[in-house]
This record gives structure tokens, sequence and C-alpha cells, in this order.
């Protein structure tokens, strides 16, 4: 099985074959989430351009590219804050829709944005059950809440928070990047997307980060990982997707790659690197 | 608060992550020292301890508005006339000149709690005021109205004069219309809603002075006629001494009994709660309040006949204060409301309907403007374009800001519209018995709003948004 390449496809214009090939890249599981030949402009931008994409489950897949490479488009694509014009997903095998968030969470997609949509003002559990309350009748049940609320903190190793009554604004960074990730694992997800989930963050809390993901992983989630941190991708993946200027240019298990070929798929689309031709060398179609 | 500001102020980027370790320690000590201290606190003493620590940390809550309600209580007691300040009869009085700014401050906070403005809402106030005071009317040459449809006939109730709750129930089905097109307006046509109320604001305006035709003003009565004593009630009667104080005891032992066992449940189940020391102090403060208002209000302050009893205006605001607290603070829809306001976009992408949330703000606080229009008529004992509802809309926002409701959105509780229209009142009321004039009255009020807005641009630059929907 090898990585496989789309720079000589891309750079020729055509259309990119490669379906079957794509789909035993996940050790010859059917993947959780599955794209296929996904294109998304904005005006005259193409953002993407006949992207494929596996998210296998039990697997951290790091999504890697440059600035612009169209990382955040494709998560949102898949996030359902974005339309693609064309393409497919199939979820489980089966051929889905995503037109909205409330699609994607109801499939057991939970997003954790770049900029961690928390509400400040609010406090944990407030934010962890935001637009999901748990009601009886009118008034909303806050005991059976905090209840929950506490308890995935504590499956998650979240242990450092005074108490989980406190506003949101009173945490670091690390912190809020936690919540955020409980916040997505709390519906019985099945696939969590992290946007950028250390920038910003020191060493001990991006540690605390990258070792939540893991724990992610570990409960049988599929799990994709945005950052253009390379430390942080290779600490954790266990598969490497490399997006430029909107294609998917290299997609694999991370054994197959280095620093370096990662760097050169992300700044020039292609790599020419030994690791590479060791694996099996490019796919030209 | 160095720590807080690097906090609130700095995200280092990526390749700052050194320097971001070490600072790591003391961001956390920081973030500490602002929590809520109900939140960690085991006992009364820890409580009060943490509590100062908020305080002195810039989010000071309820306490600069208490203070402030404290400061200028001694100084009008001192300085007025034999101490009439704190005279039963003038603080019966003060409370009613201070309701209409009390439900106005509470409307208003439904658009300030998005970090939005109503500007309209003082003549929105003014059409509930005389949608009710009309329908209560005798058909006939004193009736106002000059308008198509409604000429001389009103219908449904052809010929006939409303029943007063009819008459209450379209003077707030019409405002809430009202709302409902400002907020159409705001989220759909993507106006500005500072524009928007504004030009709601001059509308409303001409359209009450339309409605209300030549005559230029309605007149509702005392006397026993029709429904319309009902409505001159709202503010002016009073309720029998003997029912003020069952009624008190039912209310307090009611709310007593529900913060009690609600908060030994959470304790029990090892929820976040506060200690049994603060919620015995909370149920006894609100019922020696209680006892207070009622004991003040009993006391005969008639001049030449017996007047006595609780004005119905109590428990009128008391009942939208509930009603309104119960909303924001314990229903989805209110959580929705402080989750718009504190961030729209984290809102918006856990699927709340962050439009319909803002178009219902702007309802419901056009909703309870029509309820200070009800009050405002009784008041005056009609509606006349005298009212001054551009001052009115400004005393409301300087009311709600005063309390403790931030400009800024996602903070802000319906008590603070209370406590701020109090204060407002007291200032007016204190002033005109020390025999100053308008001017001083304004420029008092603008004093005390530049205060409270200064204390809450302070805060949030300090401690971040920190008093939280719960708080």
């Amino acid at each position: 099985m090898g990585v496989t390449t789309y720079a000589e496809g891309a750079a020729g214009g055509a259309p990119v074959p490669g379906s079957e090939a794509l789909g035993t890249a996940a050790a010859g599981t059917e993947p959780l989430l599955k794209l296929r030949g996904i294109d998304k402009h904005f005006g005259a931008v193409q953002a993407l351009y006949q992207v494929d994409l596996d998210l296998p489950a039990g697997q951290v897949t790091g999504l890697c590219g440059d600035n612009g490479a169209g990382k955040s488009v494709l998560t949102k694509c898949i996030a359902g804050i974005h339309q693609p014009d064309h393409g497919e997903m199939f979820w489980d095998g089966r051929p889905i829709h995503i037109r909205t968030p409330k699609d994607a969470a109801s499939l057991g997609i939970e997003t954790v944005y770049q900029d961690l949509a928390l509400a400040d003002n609010l406090d944990i559990v407030q934010n962890m059950f935001l637009g999901r309350e748990r009601a009886h009748r009118f008034l909303l049940d806050e005991d059976s809440m905090e209840r929950a609320a506490a308890e995935t903190l504590a499956s998650l190793h979240v242990t450092t928070v005074r108490s989980i009554r406190q506003p949101v604004a009173t945490l670091s960074g690390g912190q809020r990047q936690a919540v955020a990730v409980a916040k997505a694992v709390m519906w019985n997800s099945k696939l969590v997307l992290l946007d950028e989930p250390t920038a910003a963050l020191g060493v001990a809390q991006t540690k605390m980060v990258l070792d939540l993901v893991r724990r992610l992983r570990d409960h049988g989630l599929a799990v994709m990982v945005i950052s253009h941190n390379l430390n942080d991708v290779f600490e954790v993946a266990d598969r490497i997707a490399i997006l430029h200027l909107g294609r998917m240019v290299a997609q694999d298990r991370l054994a197959v790659f280095d620093r370096q070929s990662v760097v050169d798929f992300m700044t020039t689309g292609g790599s020419s690197r030994e690791v590479l031709a060791s694996a099996s060398g490019p796919r030209r179609d | 608060m160095a720590g807080v500001e690097d906090e609130q102020g700095s995200k280092p980027a990526p390749d700052d992550i050194v320097a971001e370790a070490e600072a790591a320690p003391d961001l956390t000590a920081a973030a500490v020292e602002v929590i809520p201290p109900e939140i960690v606190a085991q006992s009364l003493g820890q409580y009060l301890k943490a509590w100062s620590v908020r305080v002195r940390g810039g989010d000071a809550g309820i306490l600069p508005v208490v203070g402030a309600l404290l400061a200028v209580t001694i100084v009008f007691q001192i300085m007025s006339p034999k101490g009439v300040f704190l005279s039963p009869g003038n603080l019966v009085n003060l409370f009613i000149q201070s309701c209409v700014f009390i439900v106005l401050a509470m409307a208003e906070s439904f658009a300030l709690l998005l970090g939005e403005i109503d500007l309209s809402i003082g003549y929105v106030a003014a059409i509930g005021g005389i949608v009710a005071a009309l329908f209560v009317q005798s058909p006939g040459p004193s009736f106002g109205l000059s308008i198509g449809p409604f000429n001389g006939q009103v219908w449904p109730f052809n010929g006939q004069v409303w029943p007063w709750w009819a008459a209450i129930i379209a003077a707030l089905l019409v405002c809430a219309a009202i709302g409902a097109l400002h907020g159409f307006i705001i989220t759909r046509l993507r106006v500005p809603a500072f524009i928007v109320t504004l030009a709601g604001y001059l509308a409303w305006f001409g359209v009450m002075i339309l409605i209300l035709g030549p005559s230029g003003g309605v007149n509702i009565s005392s006397a026993l006629l029709n429904d319309q004593h009902i409505l001159f009630q709202l503010v002016w009667g009073n309720i029998d001494p003997v029912i003020g104080w069952i009624a008190l005891a039912v209310m307090v032992g009611l709310l007593g009994g529900w913060m009690w066992f609600g908060d030994a449940g959470r304790r029990r189940s090892g929820l976040v709660a506060p200690p049994p020391g603060l919620t015995a102090a909370k149920i006894a403060f609100v019922a020696a309040a209680g006892i207070a208002v009622v004991a003040i209000c009993n006391v005969n302050r008639g001049l030449q006949l017996p007047v006595e009893g609780v004005p119905w205006a109590v428990p009128i605001v008391l009942f939208v204060l509930a009603v309104w607290t119960v909303l924001l603070e314990r229903t989805e829809f209110g959580r929705h409301m402080y989750a718009v306001g504190g961030n729209a976009e984290a809102a918006r992408r856990a699927g709340i309907n962050v439009s319909g949330i803002r178009t219902m703000a702007f309802v419901l606080c056009s909703f309870t403007a029509g309820i200070a229009g009800l009050l405002y008529s009784s008041q005056q004992g009609g509606m006349n374009t005298n009212i001054n509802g551009g001052q009115l809309v400004l005393y409301a926002v300087a009311a709600a800001v005063i309390g403790g409701t931030s400009l800024f959105g996602g903070r802000g509780r319906a008590i603070h519209g209370v406590l701020g229209g109090l204060t407002i009142g007291a200032i007016y009321n204190g002033l005109y018995l020390l025999g100053f004039e308008v001017q001083w009255q304004l420029i008092a009020t603008g004093l005390v709003l530049l205060a409270a807005v200064t204390i809450d641009a302070l805060s949030r630059r300090g401690a971040g948004s920190v008093s939280a929907a719960h708080a």
C-alpha cells in the first residue's frame, strides 16, 4: 500500500480518480467518513479541488497544509457549515449529505474550532450543554447537566479546573481547549474534528491537549487534527493528509512520512524524498 | 490583575511557547482569583472572604448599585427637611415614581443582554398605555380616536367598552407586535438595531400623536366607571393590610422553601451549591426586606382619609421581576440569550437560532415596555402628548447599567433593572424634596450613569465577564 499523491494529476488539471486505492488506506476496513471529489469555491476562488479524504475510526488523522491550503474550508464542509459544490461523502459506507451543523451533529460529528466557540460569560457546564440543554418541561435541569459534565470531564482526566461552575472567561488557554474538546465528545460523537487545537498554548498545556486527543482515539473515536505544527502532528497522528492550494497532495500512514517530506508536500505539493520512494513511490495516473 | 490582563489580552503566537510556559503558573493563579466565590466556598466565612477577593478583583456584581442606593438614601435622609425622605409616605411615593423606570429598565435589559440597544421603548410604552386607555373609554364625544377603522367604534366589542383585562392584553400584544417588527427588520434586513429603534423612536412618537388626535390626550379616571378604575389602580390601588401580610408570608414561605430544599438537594448530590449558612442568610434577607416593605406600606400615609396597604405596583413589579428572572436564568431560551450576548458565533455553531433569539429579545423588550406604559398611564391618570419617551428610554438604559447590566452584552439580570430604577427614582425624589429643579436632577442622573458605565467598562477590562448568568 503506497502513499497516494496527486501532484501529477492535479498539476495537469485533470480529475483525480483513485477512490478504490484510497478505500484500502485504513488497513482494509471501511473508513468511518469517506470524502470523494469534494469541490468548493467562493466566488472566483477555488478553495477545494477534487479532494478525497478518509477518516477511519480509532485513528488520529493529521490534516496538514500551509496557510490558505483549504484546511479550514474542508473542516467546515464536514461540519456542515459550508456545503461542497460537488463531491460525495460516505458515512460507514452510506452516502450522506451534511447540510447544516445539526446534520453533522446528528451523525456524531463534532468540531472544536480554532477560536474555541465557547461563550466567555457562561460557565463550563453551560458551555458544554450549549444548544442541547436538558430541561424538565420549561425549566433547565441544571443538576443532571452538571453531573453529566463532571463525568465527561473526569473520563477525559480533565482535573485541573477548580470548579465546573466557573465561567469560561476565568480558564487558562489549555483548560478552555479541554472544555471545548469535552463539549465535543459529550454527545456520543464518533468523529471529532480539532482545528488548530494547540495554537496559542504553552508546552504543558499542549501536552495536556495532545494527551486528550490520544484518549479520544483510545475511546475508539475517529479524530482529525488540523494543524500546521508538525511537532504536534507527528506526536499524535496515526495518518497524515496534506493539502496544498486546495488539492489533497498526499494521504497515508504516519510511518511513510518524515518531517521533510511533509514540509515538501505542504510547500510545493510534491516530494522527491527517498522515504517516499522506499514506501512505494508516488502513484502516477 | 496584571496576570489576568495577560491572559485576556495577549494570545501568544505558537513560536512564543517558552515564554508562555513560564507565564502559565501565573495565569492559573490569576484565573483562580476571579472565580465567583459561591462556587468554591464551603462555609459562610470562606464565602465572604472569596467574595471580598472578587470585589477587589474588579467584579463587584450588584455591590456598586446597592452602595449607591444606600449612599443616596443616607444623604437625602440627612438633608431632607425633617427627615421626610425615609417617611413611609415618601417611600411609597418613591416606589410609585420609580416603577416605570424599573420596568422599562427590565425591558431594555433584553436588548442590552445581546449587546444591542432599543431606543424606541419610551414611545412604545406610550403606545401601550394609550391602547389600554382607549379601549376602556366610553364611546362618545370625548373619544380620542380619530383614524379610520377606530372612528367612534372599537372592534370587536362594538359600541361596548372593553373589559380591563382585554384592554391590557390588547396593549401588550400591540407592543409585542411592534417589537416583532423591529426584530424582523434588525435580523432579516440586517439593519443595525440602533438605527431601527431610532427610527422607531420617531415613528412611534408620530403614531402616538396621530392616535391621540386633536384632543392630545386620553384620560383614565379613578371613578368607578367602566373598567377604567382598574387601570388607574395599577399604581394607585392598595392591597388590604391584612391580605398584604398573608401574601408576604405565603411568598416568603414558598420562595424560602424552594431555595432551601433546592440548595440542600444539590449539596447532597455533591453538586456546586452555596453553604447552608449563605442559603439561610439569603432567605432571612428576603423575609426581612418583605416585612419591611409591607410594614412601611401598611402605615397610614393619608393626609385626610386613611391610605394604607401595599400599592398594586409592588406585586406587579415583583411579578415581572420573577417571570423574567426565571425566563432568563432557568430556561433554555434564557440560556441562549446569554450565549448569543456572550459569543454569537459560538451560539450559532452550537445550533442556536441566533436570529430567532435576537428577534424574541426585541419582542420581549417592547412587550415589557408595554407593561411600563400601563404603569405610566396609571401613574399620570392617562396619557398625553407630553410624555417624554426620549428621556424615558435614556433613564431605562441608565437604570439597567447602574444596576449592573453590561452595555456590551452577555451580562445582566432582571434584578439589576429593579435596583437601578430604584436608584434613579431615589435621586429624583430626593432632589425634589430638597427643592432642586429639574436641571439638577438631570445632571445628577447623568453623573450616576457615567459612573455606572465607567465601572462596567473597568470591570470588563479587569476581570472579563465573570458574573455569568447564574452568578
